[in-house]
């Protein structure tokens, strides 16, 4: 008898929930329509959970820098000259896809956001690239490493891919190794190995084939688990590989425990390169002189006097320089963004289309979209006297030589 | 009658959860969609640990051979055909894993639950970098959010539906007898193995469709992605803050919790963590056996004051979370 | 690379497990709390070690006798103000057990939020003693054999002291019977405070030695959490030889696979010789057959 009772009560409750729940929905949904005073730009990204350690180096400093330096300037700048402060909604998605999804929904759907700027990552920036496209919001994903990035503009006319794809990184490594190797200061043996994550099978999949290309030889190919802590199997294997060429397609913290126990084993290969992470500011001022000659993707040209000023903004507002490689390219495309919303509005199909097609003056110096993809990158860095510099592509304005081989550990 | 009664309103209540997407915006189905999605989890996870009283932790393996099975099938087979196959596969695993390991008892079918959704995550990785050489799939499907959403709800009813069954069966009752005492159970001839193995089964069935069933909303499959542990986690939790013994308790724990996540991730971005975690021990200490036991207990001495009837008799409520009765 | 080379090479990894089980073995087998916010005192001694180190100029040798003297006080707080309540309360194992599974979850939370408002979610390191050391042929990093033989120092230690002292034999019998301990006079509440006391302590201490060389993050703590627990149930549950065992085993098993089999199956094997080992003493390599 209780029991039916129970059964009953239970569900008289289900139904308040369920209809209490679509209140809950509704109410929220109808944001007013007033008189436009400010413009409203929304993101979630990864402040929680794994992916919280690269958020906090790309992306985040960045989106605050950016917001700092337009409320500085009294707002983003409208065509009729008038400026409208900016209204940030900002959630965090806690490194789980179905998260950033939804707060996406929520931007686009309840919000009413103006604008939204992407999350940290590939996967999350492949997971929300629907829906910027369902809703019109053009998407300018920087912390995506992919080679199928023309393939997504078609599918998603309003995305942008700033950061180039396994195969421009590479080719570029495969290039100046064969040049090293013609040049007789390596031979044309090259160890590699990679993390079990979207990152490293992206690029050792794109170095095979570049490498052989390139008439160099691999001579090792190995993959490990991401959070692998002891490497020293692995280095004495490209140890005793005669090669002398070492890559390592690697995350942040395989990177400092490559760096470390590399210098324990006396390892020294005359080209040492070393993934995400190798580029981060501190990365080379704990090592100090000891980082000189160390490879990695990115890299910047100290002669650009704005990026070196834009490092110094970011010092001062985050209390950290930003990494050598995708944080200054964030900037640059949130200066595009702001840029465009000056020349056509806050139109979003118009700013999208100025995005693709116009000419921009940013931290890097004029940047320019080629089919909705940044191409001016540095693609190969090396550590010289204290900074990362850019190598590849050599004929880049701005480039450095590479010195090489680099000296052994002291 | 009052069962009718009970029935009818649960019928309306799906129906009024059915027409859901007619009348919310993308973001309220995206909500529904992750409620859900939760709902179901958790009370899948307690139509299993809830009676047998085994806490588990592989709730994200199976998730993460739904989402993985859609994203290597999609485009070989309709989509019902792919949820088929998923549930194949979640139960060959389950049968598989069942048989090994429901013999562990206490904290180490915890713990091996745990190693055993990490194990299969490292395998799948293993498998995608050497023998297909990519990791991450890209899964692009022709419907909206509401398909998910309905696809999700079916689902749900037809767990409840299951729970419901089950309480009012034979089964039930032997389900009782194994979580009360295992030993005696026993020795009265019922088949705990197979009863528990079949449990497993189900409920690892269920997980294993939510995560293909979600799957979609996704684009881009990889396993850090849909081997997320902390899916695992929050699902557990749902189920032991409502109560996993009883139908409605896992539901009852997921519905605020979730709401509860959305909010505080929208509103208190830096200070989320510390939030949640203090009203989490908030939790345990003023609602210590589950927020339905509480509830009940809470009317029962509504009642009980307005019948002005004898005090200090207490409303009995027996059950825990999850676990009574002396330890092993 | 020879046998000999791996061998010692995964030893040395597996003294990094064993340090970091050492405690939780404690804090869940005398204690009686399972602590899944373990890990985040282990993150929050390498971030103190880091402070100590980058702001105040203090190695993370001198800084382990600041850490874990801290650690102990930290968990001799935690236990009294919020778990001793919940012992107290509960009518018995099973509802503890949940119990203090849901808490310390929120414990987890919250101390990973006060790291994230401190330090932010940016990966840390420091380089300290990374010096080649060469240990029978075997060349391997100096901070790391710290954490060897800091595992074993205590352990074997702490292992002296719980079997050849009265107060030692207090605290095994409070893991065996917290009951019959009453009977014979223990105050287990007091036992239990002191054990998981010392369980934050020992936390402390792997945390400082492991930020000598692992990078951390404030949100990382649940990986050694998991990877205590791994290594606490193999060992069997409340013993530090077993814990000492079975991360020393685990060590070796991942080096053995990364030189001989497949590097990216390393991890995978971890959870296979965990599971194998469940499923044939499901007591633990150590445990005693019944609980």
């Amino acid at each position: 008898m209780k029991s039916l009772k129970d059964r009953l009560r239970l569900s008289t409750f289900a139904v308040l929930a369920a209809a209490s729940l679509a209140t809950f929905a509704l109410s929220a949904a109808d944001a007013a329509a007033e008189e436009r005073k400010s413009i409203k730009i929304g993101y979630a990204v990864s402040k929680t959970g794994a992916n919280a350690g690269g958020a906090a180096m790309t992306t985040i400093p960045n989106y605050k820098l950016w917001l700092a330096d337009v409320a500085a300037n009294g707002g983003l700048e409208l065509p009729d000259g008038t400026k409208l402060p900016v209204e940030v909604v900002e959630y965090d998605d806690r490194s789980s896809a179905e998260e950033v999804v939804r707060a996406v929904e929520r931007l686009a759907g309840q919000d009413k956001v103006d604008f939204i700027l992407p999350p940290w990552g590939t996967g999350f920036n492949l997971a929300v690239a629907p829906l910027f496209d369902r809703y019109g919001y053009p998407q300018l994903a920087v912390s995506s490493v992919t080679d199928k990035a023309p393939d997504f503009v078609k599918r998603w006319p309003k995305s942008y891919w700033f950061l180039g794809g396994g195969r421009d990184y590479a080719g570029a490594l495969a290039k100046m190794a064969a040049a090293q190797t013609e040049a007789g200061v390596i031979n044309s043996k090259v160890a590699m190995i990679s993390v079990a994550d979207g990152f490293g099978i992206d690029l050792v999949n794109a170095a095979r084939p570049a490498m052989k290309e390139a008439g160099l030889e691999v001579v090792m190919d190995r993959t490990y688990p991401v959070g692998t802590q002891d490497f020293t199997t692995l280095l004495k294997e490209a140890a005793s590989s005669g090669a002398d060429t070492f890559v390592a397609f690697s995350y942040p913290p395989d990177t400092f425990a490559l760096t470390q126990q590399s210098q324990v084993q006396a390892f020294n290969p005359k080209v040492l390169y070393l993934g995400v992470g190798a580029g981060f500011p501190t990365y080379g001022r704990n090592l100090g002189p000891k980082a000189d000659g160390i490879m990695t993707l990115g890299g910047i040209d100290i002669k650009n006097e704005r990026n070196m000023a834009y490092r110094e903004r970011h010092k001062a507002l985050n209390g950290e320089y930003p990494d050598l490689w995708g944080s200054v390219i964030t900037y640059a495309s949130l200066q595009m963004l702001a840029d465009s919303i000056k020349r056509v509005g806050l139109d979003r199909e118009a700013v999208a289309k100025e995005l693709s097609t116009g000419t921009f003056d940013t931290v890097l110096g004029e940047t320019k979209l080629e089919d909705n993809q940044l191409r001016q990158l540095w693609l190969l860095g090396q550590w010289q006297d204290g900074n990362l510099v850019g190598v590849e592509p050599a004929d880049r304005p701005g480039a450095s030589k590479p010195v090489l081989p680099k000296k052994a550990w002291q | 009658m009052k069962t009718i009664l009970g029935l009818a309103a649960a019928a309306i209540a799906f129906a009024g959860l059915a027409a859901a997407p007619l009348y919310l915006g993308t973001y309220g189905i995206g909500l529904m969609i992750g409620l859900i999605g939760y709902v179901t989890l958790a009370s899948a996870w307690a139509l299993f640990s809830g009676p047998t009283r085994f806490v588990s932790l592989a709730t994200v393996a199976f998730f993460g051979i739904g989402a993985y099975t859609v994203s290597a099938f999609y485009e070989s087979f309709p989509p019902l055909m792919v949820l088929g196959l998923a549930a194949l596969i979640g139960l060959g695993v389950s049968l598989l894993v069942g048989l090994a390991t429901l013999r562990l008892a206490g904290v180490y079918f915890v713990i091996f639950t745990f190693g055993l959704a990490e194990l299969i995550r490292q395998l799948v990785t293993w498998y995608e970098v050497n023998i297909t050489g990519t990791l991450g799939r890209y899964l692009f499907v022709s419907y909206g959010p509401e398909v998910v959403y309905w696809q999700l709800l079916v689902l749900c009813a037809v767990t409840f539906g299951i729970g419901y069954l089950i309480q009012r069966s034979r089964l039930g009752l032997a389900l009782k007898m194994i979580g009360d005492d295992e030993v005696v159970a026993e020795h009265c001839g019922l088949p705990t193995a197979r009863v528990k193995l079949a449990l497993f089964a189900l409920s690892s069935v269920i997980i294993t469709l939510v995560g293909a069933i979600q799957a979609p909303r996704w684009t881009y499959i990889e396993p850090t992605i849909v081997f997320n542990p902390t899916i695992s986690f929050l699902t557990l939790i749902m189920a032991l803050l409502g109560g996993a013994t009883r139908l409605w308790g896992p539901a009852v724990g997921a519905v605020p919790l979730f709401l509860l996540f959305e909010w505080l991730s929208a509103n208190f971005p830096d200070h989320y963590s510390i939030i949640l975690g203090l009203l989490f021990m908030a939790i345990v200490f003023v609602l210590p056996r589950g927020v339905l036991d509480f509830l009940e207990g809470l009317t029962a001495r509504m009642k009980s004051e307005r019948s002005r009837q004898a005090a200090g008799t207490a409303p009995e409520h027996g059950k825990g979370r999850l676990a009574e009765g002396e330890a092993k | 690379m020879t046998l000999m080379t791996a061998l010692i090479a995964g030893l040395v990894l597996g003294g990094t497990y064993a340090l970091a089980a050492m405690g939780l073995t404690l804090q869940y087998g005398i204690a009686r709390i399972m602590n899944l916010a373990y890990g985040d005192m282990i993150i929050t001694a390498a971030f103190a070690a880091f402070v100590l180190q980058g702001a105040a100029g203090i190695n993370p040798i001198l800084g382990l006798l600041i850490a874990v003297p801290g650690g102990f006080l930290l968990g001799y707080a935690v236990y009294t103000v919020i778990l001793a309540p919940l012992v107290a309360r509960a009518p018995n194992r099973g509802v503890l057990e949940v119990d203090s599974i849901l808490t310390t979850f929120g414990l987890l939370f919250v101390v990973q939020g006060i790291l994230l408002v401190l330090f932010g979610s940016n990966y840390t390191s420091y380089t300290f003693l990374n010096e080649p050391v060469n240990v029978l042929g075997a060349t391997i990093a100096a901070n790391r054999l710290i954490a060897l033989i800091l595992a074993l120092g205590l352990g074997i230690t702490l292992y002296l002291l719980l079997t050849r002292t009265r107060w030692g034999t207090a605290l095994r019998a409070v893991a065996v019977s917290p009951q019959s301990a009453q009977l014979v006079g223990i105050d287990i509440n007091r036992a239990a405070a002191f054990a998981f006391a010392l369980g934050g302590g020992l936390a402390a201490s792997a945390g400082v030695v492991i930020s000598m060389y692992q990078t951390f993050t404030a949100t990382g703590g649940v990986v050694f959490t998991m990877k205590a627990l791994i290594v606490v149930i193999m060992g069997g549950v409340g013993n530090l030889v077993g814990a000492l065992a079975a991360g020393l085993i685990l060590g070796l098993v991942e080096t053995l696979v990364s030189t001989y089999a497949d590097p990216g199956l390393t991890l995978a094997a971890t959870y296979a010789i965990f599971l194998a080992v469940l499923l044939w003493r499901p007591q633990g390599l150590f445990g005693r057959a019944v609980r």
